[in-house]
């Protein structure tokens, strides 16, 4: 009996010897899980992931470059292209950065105002980002359920501030009008009504098997990793970093409320699902306590109509939905800024997931990119 | 906790780099403006001193001045809130260039692949220097206050 040749015969397979190939596979721009326009380059080892390799700015819009020609009456209104799914916060940002360089003092109910829409705003993305999630691992019954309950806080929006999406209810110096008379009562019934729905999300999601099967221990960052990555928003705290600019930097209302800070240390998928649930519940807490406590008052403090911030440099942050949202503005005493700087925290959270998603299986990374909760605006700006 | 004040960072900052400049006038967070060469060694000196122990660098971006570019660091502790600025100048406005921190922050690694993409200005030394937000042969560099582009930008 003859040896094959094998090393000088390549058309001989040695079958008890499989050599392994690495090879490239693109994800996006145009795949469902990315929720957007986001490439991936995957290298790939059979279906373990070698390396993810982000190709980003699909929508790349040039909003700081925009801002530099604009008022700051109109850079308001392109914060919420950014982070569409917490317009209201970003909004926020840029207002309470405007209002520290003026040195101007809003009223008492425009705080307690603002927060409300702050939480509100952040219950109907977490909604989203729930019933997403859901979808993205095979269940389309969670995407139904979520949405459900998304309409009736769209539907608060839609008769307080005359938009469902993005919502422009925030100015310089206040708010663009005062809450509809329907907007106590509304509120109130909605978290009276979703108090009873939420369990329902632990039922469908929480407790299946299947579920929890691909996302625990799943898509794993370390607590020193996300503080050197700058990874925050319920993503960072899910790995146990204290990143909670709400009780960091407490703004608008957020000193006299009580609520707990969510933090995991596990670090992996599920903790990242548990703590936006837990976020929910914590944000019905603040709307509770402010909901009847609105001051009387004015809604809007007298701005100029040209605003003019004096010579120097400001720097807010605020808690979006996604993480800490930061607005650096550089003025020259004009009335555009010299040069604005958005902090997103997308951005940030992106460049964490290819240490999470290594040595991942490739159905993983999807399960991943769900709980990083991408929008993609929010990066690209 | 908040044990660092302003006196005591600028103490050891002196200590360390005696010719760096702290701005005067009201200013949010303590500025520091030092040289390209001191970043490196300053960045690590700010991480690793466990009375700073600044692990959490929140905001990176740079400013184009019609003499010079600054590359600015927002950096905090995970353990405080006391935020502190780094700006580095960078007088050579042909070729500028700086030493990258991403072998500190993490985070920087795309950060500064922002800046090099919006402003030219290079990292030494970085992992992986491309553009990141525009396509890869793109002309210019948008955010510089000099760029012009005829087809997009409509002034009034």
């Amino acid at each position: 009996m003859t040896i094959p040749d094998y090393k000088n015969d390549l058309t001989i397979i040695d079958e008890s010897k499989p050599e392994t190939q690495e090879y490239f596979i693109n994800m996006g721009p145009q795949h469902p899980s990315t929720h957007g326009v986001l490439r991936l380059l995957l290298t790939l080892d059979g279906e373990n992931l070698k390396k993810v390799e982000p190709h980003l700015g699909f929508i790349h819009r040039s909003i700081e470059k925009m801002c530099e020609k604009d008022s700051y009456q109109q850079i308001v209104h392109l914060t919420d292209r950014m982070d569409y799914l917490s317009c209201h916060i970003n909004n926020e940002a840029v207002c309470l950065c405007v209002e520290a360089g003026l040195q101007m003092e809003v009223p008492e109910r425009v705080k307690v105002i603002r927060t409300i829409v702050d939480e509100l705003n952040r219950l109907s993305s977490h909604q989203l980002w729930w019933g997403v999630m859901g979808m993205d691992l095979g269940a389309i019954t969670t995407f139904l359920y979520g949405f459900r309950d998304r309409e009736l806080i769209t539907d608060i929006f839609e008769e307080t501030c005359g938009a469902r999406l993005t919502m422009n209810y925030n100015v310089p110096g206040g708010l663009m009008f005062d809450i509809h008379p329907n907007f106590q009562k509304r509120t109130k019934d909605f978290i009276t009504y979703f108090r009873k729905k939420l369990p329902e999300y632990d039922d469908l999601l929480s407790n299946n098997i299947i579920f929890t099967e691909r996302t625990k221990g799943i898509g794993y960052l370390s607590k020193e990793d996300a503080i050197s990555f700058g990874v925050t928003g319920p993503t960072g705290r899910a790995s146990g970093f204290a990143c909670d600019v709400r009780k960091r930097f407490p703004y608008s209302a957020y000193d006299r409320v009580d609520f707990k800070e969510i933090i995991y240390t596990e670090g992996d998928c599920f903790a990242r699902y548990k703590a936006r649930i837990d976020e929910m519940w914590e944000s019905m807490k603040i709307i509770e306590q402010l909901i009847d406590n609105i001051p009387e008052g004015e809604y809007k403090e007298k701005t100029k109509a040209v605003i003019k911030l004096p010579e120097g440099e400001y720097y807010q942050r605020v808690e979006t939905a996604r993480g800490e949202l930061g607005v650096y503005i550089v003025s020259d005493n004009k009335k555009s800024p010299y040069r604005v700087k958005f902090r997103s925290p997308g951005f940030s959270n992106l460049s964490a997931l290819d240490t999470m998603a290594r040595g991942n299986k490739i159905a993983d990374l999807v399960a991943t990119m769900s709980t990083l909760d991408l929008v993609i605006p929010d990066i690209d700006r | 906790m908040n044990l660092m004040t302003n006196e005591k960072l600028k103490e050891l900052i002196i200590s360390k780099i005696p010719d760096a400049e702290f701005p005067e006038g009201e200013m949010q967070f303590l500025n520091v403006i030092i040289k390209p060469d001191d970043l490196h060694p300053l960045s690590i000196l700010l991480r690793n001193n466990p009375e700073t122990n600044f692990d959490y660098l929140f905001c990176m971006t740079a400013l184009d001045y019609p003499t010079h570019f600054f590359t600015v660091y927002h950096m905090t502790s995970s353990q405080s809130t006391f935020s502190f600025v780094v700006k580095v100048k960078i007088e050579d406005k042909e070729t500028p260039a700086v030493d990258t921190v991403s072998d500190i922050w993490k985070t920087a690694e795309f950060l500064e692949r922002e800046v090099f993409d919006l402003f030219g200005i290079k990292f030494n030394n970085h992992p992986d220097l491309r553009r990141i937000l525009l396509e890869d042969d793109w002309v210019g560099f948008p955010l510089r206050k000099d760029y012009t582009d005829e087809a997009n930008i409509v002034e009034l």
